[in-house]
């Protein structure tokens, strides 16, 4: 089934990471396989932050393998020393989790597509997000349990997007948790509700364009897909609105950028969206409920049409 | 009645023994007989008294705990709920069949209000996908909007929805009056069989698609037509009507309604199974 939320102040920052972690957890009876969150913080725009992992949370229903902790820091060292032969400096450097990191890294180029590609060449390990304020933190469990791992509660930015997980057509595991990073685009992140249909056949072509899947789960194909229309230069806004005939299924899904956050609705309308909208703060779930635990006054919402593309800056 | 005979000749189904009896000509039809009246008893049903009015805060309630509230104060002869703080929690106000004044004083979530006969609602707020499924009797009134599936196979009652719904509204509906104010997303009326549908503002794509029967009136524009939905001639009963269907729902009084669209049922499809394969195609 799973559950999808987001939200962006304009004008102002807030604690992100805590609103998404009640507003996820509202939605936990959805799916509580996974949660991920996918949040903008304050930061001074000038080094990236890199999430990412060299290793898997083999919990219940894993479908990856056990391994020891001397692999995830083999993996590690092969990742500094690649970031140093790109000429990225680590300034600073979080473990926060065994299989989990996040670096600071000063890096000059613009186009990630080699970096990434260069990274993730190591076996078992995946970039999670790239940004200069995005942070894609994804694990196994409900949005408090993931929250409470990470510290997310304290963390103050301008907008996010989370997706609290029931997995039916691919794996228990942190590849196939959302959101999914915008590979190679800095600061996008994709959240998704639905079944894609044609995922297989819109991978093959897009892997024939050099685009890079991770995982196999269909919601990762939103991600690339926007990515491979912005490469083509294709707005945010412009790319959403293609993937409404060129996605094929169900879909309600959230995509964000450094300084907006969107959404989509497939035109049979299938899948459940929820939106408050104010001068101050959009806000949107799978359901109200969502909603209701940051803003527990009575407020207007309304459900979003078929075909329906929105796109709101901060 | 039920009109059970003893037939000897057995299918081969049942000389397999797989059926241990044999219907036929049965019927779970009755008819309402006016000076049986007094002899009906619902099951579950209670006096109440409409003077009798109580609130109920159901902030710190689970729904079923709420549900089970409003039965119990039902039973002490309340005739007026109203329910405070529902927050948009699912599945508040289900299987009521009861006469009964209800008020929410905000918005719920999905399945609100699902498979009641009887009861006059308020809800002073929204409503999520599918509020009053399988509605038999009463009257719901939302002041706002409405997700998806808005009166799913609705049987009987009036729901009316003063702000815009979702996608599929009246789907399956066998019968009853459905509302909106404002507009209504796609698959409105879709597979109807029965009932009446009225949109004042515009509605999505495939309106009425598959639809059996009944009848829907829309007063902006179309996204387009649905399956087997074809236009019908609004006649001066049909505008009668709508002025009093408006009217009683509080919506929408000075609309001009000889300028709404009626949409019907081609009834193509009615013959779908006799079609040759070619003539299915033309049907759909």
């Amino acid at each position: 089934m799973c559950g999808i939320a987001g939200l962006i102040h304009r004008g102002k920052s807030s604690k992100v990471g805590h609103e998404l972690q009640g507003m996820l957890q509202a939605l936990k009876h959805r799916g509580e396989d996974s949660t991920g969150y996918a949040l903008y913080g304050e930061t001074d725009g000038k080094n990236f932050i890199m999430r990412f992992k060299v290793g898997e949370n083999v919990g219940e229903g894993s479908t990856s393998v056990a391994e020891d902790v001397s692999v995830y820091d083999e993996r590690k060292k092969i990742v500094d020393s690649y970031l140093s032969e790109m000429g990225a400096k680590i300034v600073k450097e979080e473990r926060i989790l065994p299989y989990s990191l996040r670096y600071e890294i000063e890096y000059n180029k613009k186009d990630l597509l080699e970096f990434s590609q260069k990274i993730e060449s190591i076996p078992g390990v995946e970039i999670l997000s790239m940004g200069k304020s995005l942070e894609v933190i994804k694990d196994l469990g409900n949005a408090k349990m993931v929250c409470d791992r990470y510290n997310l509660d304290k963390l103050v930015g301008t907008h996010a997007i989370g997706h609290a997980r029931m997995a039916t057509e691919s794996g228990v595991d942190i590849k196939s948790a959302h959101p999914f990073w915008g590979y190679p685009f800095s600061d996008v992140s994709v959240v998704h509700n639905g079944q894609l249909t044609n995922y297989w056949n819109n991978r093959r072509a897009l892997e024939n364009k050099g685009m890079r899947f991770m995982s196999e789960c269909d919601s990762e194909l939103i991600a690339v897909y926007l990515a491979e229309k912005m490469r083509d230069g294709a707005s945010l806004e412009e790319g959403m609105k293609e993937s409404l005939t060129g996605l094929d299924g169900v879909f309600t899904y959230f995509v964000a950028t450094k300084d907006s956050l969107g959404m989509a609705k497939d035109t049979m309308a299938a899948k459940p969206l929820v939106l408050y909208e104010s001068d101050d703060l959009v806000a949107m779930g799978s359901e109200e409920i969502a909603i209701r635990s940051i803003l527990p006054q009575e407020i207007d919402t309304y459900d979003p049409f078929d075909g329906e593309v929105k796109v709101w800056q901060i | 009645m039920a009109n059970l005979k003893n037939v000897t000749k057995k299918t081969k189904a049942q000389a397999m023994g797989m059926h241990s009896e044999i219907l036929t000509g049965r019927t779970q039809q009755k008819f309402f007989n006016p000076d049986e009246a007094e002899n009906f008893y619902y099951f579950g049903t209670y006096d109440v008294d409409f003077n009798k009015r109580t609130d109920l805060d159901v902030k710190n309630m689970s729904a079923a705990e709420a549900n089970k509230e409003i039965d119990n104060l039902m039973s002490q002869g309340f005739g007026t709920i109203v329910i405070k703080n529902p927050q948009g929690k699912h599945s508040l106000g289900v299987g009521i069949l009861n006469k009964l004044n209800l008020i929410f004083e905000g918005s719920l979530g999905y399945f609100g209000m699902g498979s009641c006969d009887g009861p006059i609602v308020r809800i002073n707020g929204r409503v999520g996908w599918s509020c009053a499924e399988n509605l038999m009797a009463g009257k719901v009134v939302i002041e706002k909007n409405a997700g998806s599936c808005f009166g799913a196979a609705i049987r009987g009652g009036d729901l009316i929805c003063k702000g815009s719904v979702g996608a599929r509204t009246g789907i399956d509906m066998k019968g009853g009056t459905i509302i909106i104010g404002g507009d209504a997303g796609a698959f409105t009326g879709f597979m109807m069989q029965r009932g009446r549908i009225i949109i004042l503002g515009d509605v999505g794509i495939n309106l009425g698609d598959s639809m059996y029967d009944g009848t829907i009136f829309v007063g902006g524009d179309i996204g387009s037509y649905g399956s087997d939905a074809v236009d019908s001639e609004l006649t001066k009963s049909d505008q009668d009507w709508l002025r009093r269907k408006l009217k009683v729902a509080e919506i929408g009084e000075n609309f001009d309604v000889s300028k709404m669209k009626k949409i019907v049922a081609g009834k193509k499809l009615w013959n779908y199974d006799n079609l040759e394969p070619t003539e299915k195609k033309g049907a759909i």
